[in-house]
C-alpha cells in the first residue's frame, strides 16, 4: 500500500505535469513519433504487399523477411541505426520504427489479398471487372480485416518499441523507466510503466474498435470462439510457414 | 561510414582481435541467453497447457483466456519490467516473468488450435475404441495437435530469443547485454557480435523446430511420401 500511495504521489505531483520532462510532452512525443512512422510505413507497405497479393508474386519474399525481421532484437536494430547515423534521438528512433512497422504490414496485406477465394476473383472475372477494379472492389473489401490485422500489430509493435527508443536518447514515455532503473527510483520506474501499458492497450483497442468498424457487414465473423479479435497477435498467431 | 565497415581497425564493424580474445565471455553470454530462452518456454508450455486444457473442457474460460494474455502480450517487455520491479528487483525472475508472459498467449492459442483441429470422427473412433478421455487426449489429440503446437512454439521461441535482449537494461540479457555494452563504449564489435549470434540462435531454434515436428509426427512424411 505503502508502494502504491507513492505512486499516486508521482502522479499529483504537479512538477511531473509540466516541461520537457513532464507527463504530458513525454506522451506527446511517445503519440507523435509513433504516428509519424506509422503514417510513412503504411504508405511504403500496403501498396506493395497489396500488388504482390494481387499479382501473386513475392509472397516468399514477403513471408521471409517478416521472418527474420521477428528474429532480429529491436533492441539491436535501434542501436545499429544509431551507430549508422551517428545521431542521436529522434532519427535513429525513427529508421529503427520504420524497419519494425513494415514487414508485419506487407505480410498481412499480401496474405490478405492472396488468400481471397478464387471463385470471388473469377466471378468478378466473369462479370467483366478489369484487373484495378477486381483489387479494389473485391480484393481489397474481402482482405480489409487481415490488413488491419497487420496494422494493428505493427502499431503496437512501434508503440512498444518508442519505449525502447528513450535507449538511444530519445524521448517518450520509456525515459522514466530508464531514469528510474538508473537512479534505482522504483516509483518513477513503475510510473513509466503504467503509463506505456496504459498507451499500449489503448493502441491496441482502439484499433480493434476501428477494424470491427471498416470491416464489411459480409465479413463480420460469426463464430465468435474462433475469430475472438485479440491483441495485437493476429501476425504472430498465424501458422508460422515452413521455410524452405 | 562505410569506410568504417572496411576498416580494420578497432572502429571497424567488427574487429577481429577483440572476438578471438574474448571467447569466454562470448560464450557465456550465449549460454545465459539460451538458458534465459529455455527456462521461458518451458514455463510458458507448463502454463498454457492447463490453461487450454480448462478452455476445452469450459468453452466459456476461451474468451478471458485469451483476453487476458493477449494483454499481457501486449504490454509492452520494458513496461512489463518497470511493472515487475518494485516487486520482484534486478533479478533473473523479473526477466522470466516478463519472457513467460510474451509466450502465453501464442502457446495457449496454438495449442487451443490444435485441438480444436482434431476431427470429430477420429475421437468418436477413439470413444468407441474404449479410450478413456484421458488416454484419449494423451494418446490421439495431443499427437494430432502436435504440428499447432509447434508453430506456436516456433514463434514463441524466435520472439522471446529477441526479447531476451531487453533484459540487459536489468544486468542480464545474455546476447544483449554484449549489445548494450557495445553501445555504451561506443564500439561496434560486441554489438555486431551479439546481434548476429541472437539471430543465428533464433534461425537454428526455429530449424530445429522444424526438426523435432518431422520426427514427431511420422504419419504426416509416410502420408507425403506415399
Amino acid at each position: 500500500m505503502h508502494f502504491l500511495s507513492q505512486v499516486a504521489h508521482w502522479f499529483t505531483t504537479s512538477a511531473h505535469w509540466h516541461g520537457t520532462d513532464g507527463i504530458p510532452h513525454r506522451v506527446l512525443e511517445h503519440v507523435e513519433i509513433s504516428v509519424l512512422v506509422m503514417a510513412v510505413a503504411v504508405v511504403v507497405a500496403l501498396p506493395i504487399g497489396v500488388v504482390m497479393g494481387h499479382v501473386g508474386r513475392g509472397g516468399l519474399l514477403a513471408v521471409n523477411v517478416s521472418n527474420i525481421g521477428r528474429a532480429v532484437p529491436s533492441f539491436a536494430v535501434l542501436i545499429v541505426a544509431l551507430q549508422v547515423t551517428h545521431h542521436i534521438g529522434a532519427v535513429p528512433a525513427f529508421i529503427a520504427l520504420f524497419f519494425l512497422a513494415v514487414p508485419p504490414m506487407v505480410t498481412n496485406a499480401y496474405t490478405g489479398v492472396r488468400e481471397v477465394d478464387p471463385e470471388l476473383r473469377e466471378a468478378s472475372t466473369a462479370m467483366g471487372m478489369t484487373g484495378a477494379q477486381t483489387l479494389l472492389r473485391v480484393e481489397l473489401p474481402v482482405a480489409l480485416p487481415l490488413i488491419m490485422a497487420g496494422v494493428r500489430t505493427s502499431a503496437v509493435n512501434v508503440v512498444a518499441t518508442a519505449t525502447l527508443a528513450a535507449i538511444v536518447a530519445f524521448g517518450g514515455l520509456g525515459r522514466y523507466i530508464l531514469e528510474g532503473i538508473a537512479n534505482r527510483d522504483n516509483v518513477e520506474v513503475f510510473s513509466g510503466a503504467l503509463l506505456v501499458a496504459v498507451l499500449s492497450l489503448g493502441t491496441e483497442l482502439g484499433l480493434a474498435l476501428v477494424q470491427r468498424w471498416i470491416t464489411p457487414n459480409g465479413l463480420k465473423p460469426r463464430d465468435s470462439v474462433k475469430n475472438e479479435p485479440i491483441a495485437g497477435a493476429a501476425d504472430a498467431l498465424r501458422p508460422a510457414p515452413t521455410p524452405p | 561510414m562505410s569506410g568504417a565497415v572496411l576498416a580494420t581497425g578497432p572502429n571497424s564493424w567488427v574487429w577481429w582481435p577483440w572476438v578471438t580474445s574474448h571467447g569466454a565471455l562470448i560464450w557465456s553470454a550465449t549460454r545465459e541467453h539460451i538458458e534465459l530462452t529455455l527456462i521461458a518456454l518451458a514455463v510458458g508450455l507448463l502454463l498454457s497447457f492447463p490453461l487450454a486444457l480448462a478452455a476445452r473442457r469450459w468453452r466459456w474460460l476461451f474468451a478471458p483466456i485469451l483476453g487476458v494474455t493477449g494483454a499481457l502480450y501486449t504490454v509492452p517487455s520494458l513496461a512489463a519490467i518497470g511493472l515487475l520491479l518494485p516487486l520482484t528487483g534486478l533479478t533473473r525472475l523479473t526477466a522470466e516473468i516478463m519472457l513467460v508472459s510474451y509466450t502465453l498467449l501464442i502457446l495457449v492459442r496454438n495449442l487451443m488450435t490444435g485441438f480444436d483441429g482434431v476431427p470429430d470422427d477420429i475421437k468418436e473412433a477413439a470413444r468407441g475404441m474404449g479410450f478413456s478421455p484421458t488416454r484419449q487426449l494423451l494418446r490421439i489429440e495431443l499427437p494430432l495437435a502436435v504440428p499447432s503446437i509447434i508453430a506456436g512454439l516456433r514463434i514463441a521461441a524466435v520472439t522471446t530469443i529477441g526479447l531476451v535482449t531487453i533484459t540487459a537494461l536489468i544486468g542480464l540479457g545474455g546476447l544483449g547485454r554484449l549489445m548494450y555494452d557495445g553501445y555504451l563504449r561506443n564500439f561496434h564489435t560486441p554489438l555486431v557480435v551479439g546481434a548476429t549470434l541472437s539471430v543465428v540462435i533464433a534461425v537454428a531454434a526455429d530449424l530445429g523446430l522444424v526438426g523435432l515436428q518431422r520426427v514427431a509426427t511420422p504419419w504426416a512424411r509416410a502420408r507425403r511420401d506415399a
